[in-house]
């Protein structure tokens, strides 16, 4: 019988390695955006942490760690990405699949910030942009949720249909940090 | 001439590089200037209007004469300073605006008509007759008048642009800049030291002054090994702070690969920086102003800071006979300076009457330099005193008329400088940009004790309101002597004396611009041109406005200066647009089927960003009618598949999501059924329509409204508005989904068979009613069905996650293409819509009323919503306006084209005849001849009139009958069956 | 040019969309000359102006600016949906 084949966003284009950065694709499981329902806030915060181990992140922030993370996605939202959402969320946030509308990069490595510096008009300074921060912001033009894994490791995500434009922004930024040696 | 042992490049290597095709040899550090000058050349350029033969001024990036073209072929740069480009193996320099040569230019003959070119020669001359004036005046002018020229061809060189932060903006990198980056960054501050020269240390570099017992240069790398080795110091070479901007915002030019041979494509010439500082630190030195004298633009005549910046830091003496003009105290030390160096000083000038005599040289005082010969080299100067007039023979003048604090940054707020007698210059005003403070020279702090002093205190500012402890730190000891002058701006006598030297504005034109009373400051500066090089008059334009002090009786302080703007040096326009050329310009949005559609050969048309295909062709197809055709026949005849991903989605969620559809669509939505999907139509708050689309029920609080391509954007910032700023109290979520779901539409008599064959339940007869929705599996995938139709044909939308979109649109080509049907890419889709009167965008396009679209009904009246009072004003629903019809051809031609406007038969085509416009129109292959959308006066009641169509820009008319815009099945058989 | 986003914290303007003066939609019944003055008629203060933005590439919310426009500051930016309350 037939079978739908299923394409990640960044299918042919990843990975890529220039100078000392690498950037490769993320598969982060499900998406799922929560808007808590009016006066909900602190209600879905507990339901979250009880269903899949983390609160609710505040502005700028992700909560739990690597597979099953929060991560805070705009005002009034946050993006649940690893597990499928809890049923019981659903009585407390208003839950949108977005597990296919992003594409989700990983770029690593020193210079890794010297390349955001080229696309991302954030502060990514260490003291100001920690492990674990993360932000909504625009790169080259493209809305982007940008969050630090560590050091010199950041997760970027755009919307799907761009996984070409943000791939080929990052390359280009990456050759020229590359090139000035 | 080199000077052995002199300077700070020691044993440099040696560099070979050419200008004008002669070769010269220079060392690594050498600018094009001081490798020029070693090589004995003085006659570096010819000016703007006159063409005279110019050689180097200064040694920064203020220089005004010598600018070159580096490089050839596409690459090449125009208008490139030889005192900031610096030498590499291999560069090619040549002179500009001047021919055949540099030595011999023809276009020199313009200096010897001087006396006619004077201020407002080409105001008053080219002022007749006016036609001349775009095709004979301005291209001769133009001509004569010159710059470098762009090569014309595309700009093979990549430009970036970049992000930074920190703590502290230190702008310069002398004496002041640095003290101040060092405490700052000893007391932890993130400093970023930016400095426009390829190397650190400002004047000290150019100086033979001693700080802390050492020398100058040497103490400032003392201090950069220091502050490289820290993680919160950056350093930014050749790097200018060009622009200062609002909240500590500050532009800054980076120049990455001007001084290096490019290999690598990826290496980029320019780095446009956008830096944020919570603190700034102005630390941008002083300029040497020149005093006008009669010629006293001869190549070898340069600014006194000048001659002691190439003997100290390039060990380069321009001259073999040196002398000074000054009338301070500072020009005598690059006589001091040429003596210990070997140099022959022929004579220090000095205008004051009580200047320093030495034992080393000669001191006329009280005496002027009044005239200079040597066409194309400095000969001899002229000296008049009490004494008389005298010659003296030398081929290198240096002049000193003061300095003047680089403040330019402090005003580009908009603030005024002040005016300081004992200095005799403008200094910032307090305050000038919010968190920037002036140190050293540029805040008129001339001494090296001074600017060390001002650096630190700038710097303990900074750090107090950044919260910060400064670290103890002792001064270390330098000179701190007064600075004496008395002002000389220029040497009263015939001929002319330059002021503004790239424009060849002359003390002559100024006093003559006062005398035809442009008296104002900004009026003699357009009058004459002074100030409005490249350059911007960084020279020159302090001398310029003190000459119109004197001739119009006024103070200098009275008199102003004109406003300083950014960019401090020139950018080029790449520099500022970095990361918009080529695909940069705007990101691309590709669909799921984009592979697909492109390995069918269909090409892309752009809709907003997201690219779609115009067509699929078939073999032997030899256009895009053809297609065209081809694709409606199939989609009116058995099936098609188009991509209808773009289509804005956004899930709208919550107890209030009815109330809020309801007061932004004109219609209602809160009694939707759930399972079913209504159109809908949303205006603006002035009336007009905004946009259109399908809006489907998922839930009890769940609702999915789709919106044009084009204005998804546009819809979600407005829903936004309207939810944040008008309803926050509503209990809604509003979250784009479009890019969650690949979705095609699938059209056709033969639609169900082909949905049918993918369901893994298939629908049944009756199932499914037009405008219904929900989930549905397609080969064991979760997906979405809407019984939704643009085409006017029995049609659905399937919707399934974006990861399986490639997949399930190659499916359903390869499924279809066996029922006789096939992808249809924009074309048809624009046929098939047009044929039942769909509107889109074209027809929408932003002065069209709910009433003008024949949907005036759709205006509930129960409800308010958004845009309804604006849209009831007398104007907006008047019977008369231009409405929407559909149009057919009724005479013998038979073309009907979007853009063109209907006039009654028989009158005039003109304006003031106008009835209305074509906005849409194509060839109908289901009726066999062109259809048109169309907006004409009292358009609904004249059905059945004929009018005619002109098309001036094509000079084409046809005779048209006003019908019904619906052309095909008006009755809505087809898409309910 | 930089805007504190009362959610996002201080942000370059180029993540902003600018709409133009906050002002109170009036009632539907407020008459032709209320609607007038919201729609068309717009000071152009030298000085202190009130201005919506959209942080639209941020977060998402729209912020209701205070803005000098002789003096480059901004004192002030508050959530919309906090002062439409």
């Amino acid at each position: 019988m037939a079978e739908l084949i299923a394409r990640t966003p960044c299918a042919g284009l990843l990975p890529l390695a220039v100078g000392g950065v690498d950037l490769t694709e993320e598969s982060l499981g499900a998406l799922t955006t929560l808007s808590p329902r009016r006066g909900q806030e602190a209600a879905l915060s507990e339901a979250l942490e009880a269903a899949h181990g983390m609160a609710f992140p505040a502005p700028n922030r992700t909560t739990g760690k690597a597979g099953a993370r929060a991560i805070w996605f705009g005002r009034g939202q946050a993006l649940l990405a690893g597990p499928e959402p809890d049923a019981d969320l659903a009585r407390l946030a208003a839950l949108s699949d977005q597990s296919d509308a992003w594409a989700v990069v990983r770029l690593r490595g020193a210079g890794a910030v010297d390349v955001l510096a080229r696309l991302v008009p954030l502060d990514l300074r260490a003291a100001a942009f920690r492990r674990g921060h993360t932000a909504r912001s625009e790169l080259a033009q493209m809305m982007a949720s940008i969050t630090r894994l560590g050091a010199d490791d950041f997760q970027i995500m755009v919307f799907r249909s761009m996984a070409a434009t943000l791939v080929g922004e990052l390359k280009t930024a990456m050759e020229a940090v590359a090139a000035r040696g | 001439m080199r000077i052995a042992g002199n300077g700070l490049l020691g044993e440099a290597r040696q560099v070979a590089f050419s200008f004008d095709g002669r070769r010269f040899t220079g060392l690594e550090g050498d600018t094009l200037a001081s490798a020029l000058l070693a090589g004995g050349v003085r006659l570096m350029g010819r000016s703007f209007k006159y063409h005279r033969p110019r050689g180097v001024l200064g040694a920064g990036s203020e220089e005004p004469n010598a600018l070159v073209t580096i490089g050839r072929g596409a690459a090449r740069e125009p208008n490139m300073r030889a005192t900031v480009q610096e030498i590499f193996d291999g560069l090619e320099a040549s002179s500009q605006n001047r021919w055949p040569s540099l030595g011999f230019d023809l276009l020199s003959l313009n200096d010897l008509a001087a006396p006619f070119f004077g201020a407002g020669f080409y105001y008053k001359t080219f002022m007749w007759p006016k036609s001349f004036w775009e095709k004979v005046y301005e291209p001769m002018i133009r001509r004569a008048a010159g710059l470098g020229a762009l090569s014309g061809l595309p700009n093979p060189d990549r430009y970036e642009r970049a992000f930074a932060f920190c703590d502290l903006l230190v702008i310069g990198a002398g004496p002041a800049g640095l003290m101040a980056a060092l405490v700052a960054a000893r007391s932890g501050a993130d400093v970023i030291l930016a400095d426009e020269d390829s190397r650190m240390g400002g004047r000290l570099l150019a100086e033979t002054r001693e700080i802390g017992g050492q020398a100058g240069h040497a103490w400032a790398a003392e201090v950069l090994a220091e502050l490289g080795a820290m993680a919160n110091v950056r350093l930014m070479t050749r790097t200018t702070v060009v622009g200062a901007y609002d909240q500590g915002t500050y532009g800054a030019l980076e120049r990455v690969g001007h001084h290096r041979p490019r290999h690598s494509r990826a290496l980029p010439l320019e780095c446009f920086w956008r830096i944020v500082a919570r603190r700034a630190v102005l630390a941008a030195g002083a300029l040497e102003r020149p005093v006008a004298f009669r010629d006293n633009d001869r190549p070898g005549i340069m600014t006194a800071g000048a001659v002691r910046a190439y003997l100290n830091r390039w060990g380069v003496s321009p001259g073999r006979a040196v002398t000074v003009f000054a009338n301070n105290d500072d020009g005598h030390r690059t006589a001091r300076d040429l003596v210990a160096a070997g140099v022959h000083v022929a004579g220090v000038i000095d205008s004051r009457h009580d200047a320093p005599l030495s034992d080393a040289f000669e001191v006329h005082r009280g005496a002027r330099v009044c005239g200079a010969s040597g066409r194309r080299g400095l000969e001899s100067i002229t000296i008049r005193s009490v004494a008389g007039e005298s010659r003296v023979q030398t081929d290198c003048l240096g002049v000193s008329g003061g300095w003047n604090p680089s403040l330019h940054l402090s005003c580009h707020m908009n603030a005024r400088p002040l005016w300081r007698r004992d200095i005799a210059a403008f200094v910032p005003a307090p305050g000038a940009v919010p968190g920037l403070e002036p140190a050293g020279a540029c805040n008129g702090a001339f001494s090296t004790a001074a600017c060390l002093r001002e650096g630190a205190a700038a710097a303990r500012a900074a750090l107090a309101d950044l919260g910060r402890r400064p670290a103890g730190f002792d001064l270390p000891q330098a000179e701190d002597a007064a600075y004496a002058i008395t002002p000389l701006w220029a040497v009263p006598g015939r001929g002319r004396a330059w002021l503004d030297f790239q424009n060849d504005v002359t003390v002559k034109d100024v006093r003559q611009a006062a005398a035809e009373n442009f008296r104002s400051v900004e009026h003699m500066k357009r009058y004459t041109t002074q100030g409005m090089a490249t350059d911007q008059g960084k020279n020159s334009n302090v001398s310029a406005l003190a000459v119109l002090a004197d001739a119009t009786g006024r103070g200098i302080a009275e008199t102003g200066t004109t406003t300083f703007r950014p960019p401090y040096v020139p950018v080029a326009i790449a520099a500022l647009g970095a990361g918009g050329q080529g695909k940069g310009f705007a990101p691309e949005r590709l669909t799921t089927s984009h592979s697909a559609s492109v390995e069918r050969g269909a090409p892309m048309i752009e809709a907003g960003l997201w690219y779609r295909p115009g067509y699929f062709p078939a073999p032997g197809e030899s256009g895009w009618r053809q297609s065209c055709d081809r694709e409606v026949n199939m989609v009116r005849g058995a099936v098609g598949v188009c991509d209808v991903s773009t289509l804005g989605k956004i899930d709208i969620q919550g107890p209030d999501a009815g109330a809020l559809l309801d007061f932004v669509y004109t219609n209602r939505f809160s009694t939707l059924k759930a399972g079913r999907v209504r159109y809908g139509l949303m205006l603006r708050e002035d009336g007009f329509v905004m946009d259109d689309g399908t809006t489907a029920r998922l839930g009890e609080t769940h609702f999915l409204m789709t919106t044009t391509t084009a204005a998804a954007g546009e819809v979600m910032r407005h829903l936004q508005f309207v939810h944040q700023c008008l309803r926050p109290d509503w209990d809604v979520s509003i979250v784009s989904v479009t890019e969650q779901w690949a979705q095609f539409a699938i059209a056709g008599p033969k639609s169900r068979e082909l949905v049918n064959g993918l369901l893994d339940t298939p629908l049944r007869e009756g199932d499914w009613p037009f405008m219904a929705c929900g989930p549905v599996s397609v080969l064991g995938v979760g997906a979405r069905l809407f019984r939704i139709s643009f085409s006017g044909e029995h049609a659905y939308e399937l919707a399934v996650p974006a990861r399986f979109g490639d997949s399930l649109f190659r499916m359903l080509l390869e499924r279809a293409a066996a029922l006789g049907g096939g992808p249809y890419g924009m074309e048809a889709l624009n046929v098939l819509r047009i044929e039942k009167g769909h509107i889109t965008h074209a027809e929408i396009h932003g002065r069209t009323t709910a009433c003008d679209i024949g949907m005036a009904g759709m205006v509930s009246d129960g409800k308010d919503c958004i845009g309804k009072t604006m849209a009831g004003r007398p104007g907006l629903v008047d019977p008369g306006r231009e409405r929407l019809v559909g149009l057919k051809p009724s005479g013998a031609a038979r073309q009907l084209i979007a853009g063109a406007h209907l006039f009654a038969p028989g009158g005039d085509a003109v304006r003031r005849n106008a009835q209305g416009y074509i906005t849409s129109a194509a060839f109908s292959p289901t009726l066999g001849h062109m259809i048109a959308l169309a907006f004409l006066r009292h358009g609904p009641e004249r059905i059945g009139e004929t009018v005619r169509m002109v098309d001036h820009l094509r000079a084409i008319e046809a005779e048209c009958e006003v019908v019904n815009p619906v052309f095909f099945d008006p009755e809505g058989g087809r898409v309910r069956g | 040019m930089r805007i504190s986003c009362p959610i996002c914290g201080e942000r370059d303007r180029r993540e902003f969309h600018y709409r133009g003066a906050a002002l109170t939609r009036p009632a539907p019944d407020a008459g032709e000359a209320a609607w007038d003055a919201y729609l068309h008629l717009r000071d152009n203060p030298a000085g202190a102006t009130r201005e919506l933005w959209y942080h639209e590439t941020g977060c998402g919310a729209w912020v209701v600016v205070t803005r000098n426009t002789l003096t480059h500051e901004m004192p002030g930016c508050e959530l919309a949906a906090e002062a439409a309350r």
